[in-house]
């Protein structure tokens, strides 16, 4: 837990403690810059021991959330959504219209999985949620991020009969919330008793992602390069 | 200050009870009652606490002479900060699930002031040993009332201790309990318990003295 | 200027840290000023715009790290946040004692106090975490700050009330003031889903 590098600077540097004199500012100022640089070694160490598991992690996560929301998914890709279109997305860093795209076992291109986030009953609710392009449905519905009531809100991904209503939903011309049991139409979600709230803010989400997104999507995205060749 | 080595233990066990840092001191609580929701997340937290705790004690003591007074707070904060730090990453790379849970309470742990104040009253004092086991003692004591208050509100919010159901399908749980308003109010009635049992201890204590007087007058 | 929807948006962030997700009553930052400092109205309100103003330069100081610091060395982050802060903070105290004493003497007295508060610290890892931008920032921090003293000075009316009253001494105490709180906080939740219908 602390290695004996924490104290050899302080006793090398500096003589014995004077107890009567009071200590020069240069002393004040060496303390403190060795207690920095011992804390910045110390902190540098666990970053780099820690990174490769955090980031493997994150993607690991990151996978499984698409390839639940896009069914019959085992491979996807990063895609980068420019003024022209969308294109691979290679560079690592922040994501910014990065969206997803899932390919069958066959390597064809199956559909996008998108993000999407908007306040819900209490705090900002993070969604992600597949889309096929050629149907214009959505299949599958992910939160990723919410801080909803637990008990009534947090139904939006633990009532299982709720997240459904989002395995074949046309988006056409909207998606719309209405009251538990009416459901009769392709474009209709039923809203979960007691918690009418937050199962309209998952629709708004999604209606404001898509608003975002897919007029910019071509229907067959892009591609997948054969194995081996340069992408 | 000649202390016996029993005295060792009886600093450790006297965070526990007699100065739980939470029940009797009210230290610390700040961020920390927002993550008592649950058993399993006051248990991580509890433990993530008691490495910073500890760990800042044993190398605040240890580094007591050569740390100038004036220097010292800021000094400490950056030992406080560089544990928080290494035991963010830890539980990042190994519990992501639970780092998720906690989320931003764990680089608040910095702003304990329970962990400060122990340096600052104790840890720049003492020698390593009564250091550490001082630190040992207080951490024990949060990590104890932290899993008093997550298992409370969780028994009574979800019907279920770590995660295990307790009273079946038909039990209705009371949802505000793991909602912020169940933090205070749990907290709050088991301070009103601990008055209670000091009050009780006292008369008590009281109705024994008072007889021996009367008799020895 | 501002199109409705981001005006929409800043207004959804202000709420939601002044009432909805209240700092210490829904996040139970900066409880030891709440438990402890709050007995009197005026100290109070003091208390709170004092710290408004530090989760400000907080903000202003996060949001710099944030953006022009940390995306190379992502590890310097809980430390950089306190020290920058405390330093900022301590630099702002001295600042102001130089040129304006009636200012410091209202205000300047808590100042060393709310640095150690865990709301400075939380206000700058929320805002963090959650990318906000610069105006996203600003307007976040005086939602913390109003959040912050509007839950101080109703626990402080509601505390001068209470002198009064009649309450069994067993009570008293931080127990008491632990459960009014949770009392406020229950209030507060009928503010979650302002926004949603």
């Amino acid at each position: 837990m602390t290695e004996p590098a924490d104290q050899r600077p302080n006793s090398t540097n500096e003589a014995p403690p004077p107890v009567v004199m009071e200590p020069s500012s240069i002393r004040l100022i060496s303390t403190l810059a060795i207690a920095g640089l011992v804390s910045g070694i110390a902190i540098v160490a666990i970053y780099e021991a820690t990174l490769q598991t955090i980031t493997e992690n994150k993607a690991r996560e990151l996978r499984e959330a698409v390839f639940k929301v896009l069914p019959g998914v085992s491979k996807m890709k990063k895609f980068q959504l420019e003024e022209n279109g969308i294109r691979f997305r290679a560079e690592e860093g922040k994501d910014e219209n990065t969206i997803y795209g899932g390919y069958n076992q066959q390597g064809e291109f199956v559909g996008y999985a998108l993000p999407s986030a908007g306040p819900g009953f209490q705090d900002t609710i993070g969604i992600l949620y597949g889309y096929i392009p050629e149907s214009r449905k959505v299949v599958g519905m992910e939160i990723l991020e919410s801080r909803e009531t637990p008990g009534l809100g947090d139904k939006i991904y633990k009532d299982l009969s709720f997240v459904s209503n989002f395995d074949n939903l046309s988006i056409d011309p909207e998606i719309v919330t209405i009251k538990k049991g009416m459901k009769s139409a392709a474009n209709e979600v039923d809203a979960i008793t007691g918690a009418t709230i937050s199962s309209k803010a998952v629709v708004r989400i999604i209606n404001e992602g898509n608003e975002r997104w897919i007029n910019q999507l071509p229907t067959y995205g892009i591609p997948l390069p054969e194995e081996g060749s340069p992408e | 200050m000649a202390k016996t080595p029993e005295s060792v233990y009886q600093e450790m066990l006297k965070g526990i009870w007699r100065d739980n840092p939470v029940f009797v001191q009210v230290l610390g609580m700040c961020p920390m009652l927002a993550v008592t929701n649950s058993a399993v997340n006051a248990l991580a937290m509890g433990l993530a606490t008691f490495f910073v705790l500890v760990g800042s004690s044993l190398l605040v003591s240890m580094m007591r002479k050569w740390i100038p007074k004036q220097v010292r707070i800021s000094s400490y904060i950056i030992i406080i900060a560089t544990f928080v730090t290494i035991i963010d990453y830890t539980l990042l790379a190994l519990f992501p699930k639970i780092h998720k849970e906690l989320g931003a309470f764990i680089p608040l742990i910095t702003a304990n002031c329970l962990i400060l104040g122990r340096q600052e009253a104790f840890a720049s004092r003492n020698s390593v040993r009564f250091a550490v086991m001082d630190a040992v003692g207080m951490a024990g004591g949060f990590l104890f009332a932290l899993l008093a208050l997550g298992g409370v509100r969780e028994i009574l919010g979800e019907g279920a201790l770590f995660g295990v159901s307790l009273f079946g399908p038909n039990f209705e749980p009371w949802i505000i309990m793991i909602l912020p308003p169940g933090g205070f109010l749990t907290l709050g009635l088991i301070l009103l318990f601990f008055n209670w049992v000091t009050e009780k201890h006292k008369e008590a204590q009281m109705r024994l003295l008072q007889p021996a007087e009367e008799r020895s007058s | 200027m501002m199109t409705d929807a981001a005006f929409q948006h800043f207004l959804w962030i202000f709420i939601s840290a002044l009432l909805v997700n209240n700092f210490v009553l829904a996040y139970f930052l900066g409880l030891c000023p709440f438990l402890g400092v709050s007995g009197k109205l005026e100290t109070s309100f003091r208390l709170g715009l004092a710290t408004t103003f530090v989760l400000i330069i907080t903000a202003i100081c996060a949001w710099i790290l944030n953006t022009y610091v940390l995306p190379h060395a992502p590890y310097l982050r809980l430390i950089s946040f306190i020290v920058v802060i405390a330093s900022v903070v301590q630099f702002i105290e001295m600042l102001i004692k130089k040129l304006s004493p009636a200012l410091f003497r209202s205000l300047g007295i808590f100042l060393p106090l709310i640095t150690t508060n865990c709301a400075i610290l939380g206000l700058a890892i929320f805002a963090t975490n959650r990318e906000y931008s610069f105006a996203e920032s600003i307007i976040f921090a005086l939602g913390a700050g109003g959040g912050f003293t509007l839950a101080l000075l109703l626990m402080a009316g509601l505390r001068e009330e209470s002198e009064l009253s009649d309450v069994p001494t067993l009570i008293r105490g931080t127990a008491f003031n632990l459960i009014i709180a949770g009392i406020l906080s229950m209030a507060f939740m009928g503010f979650a889903g302002l926004f949603s219908s």
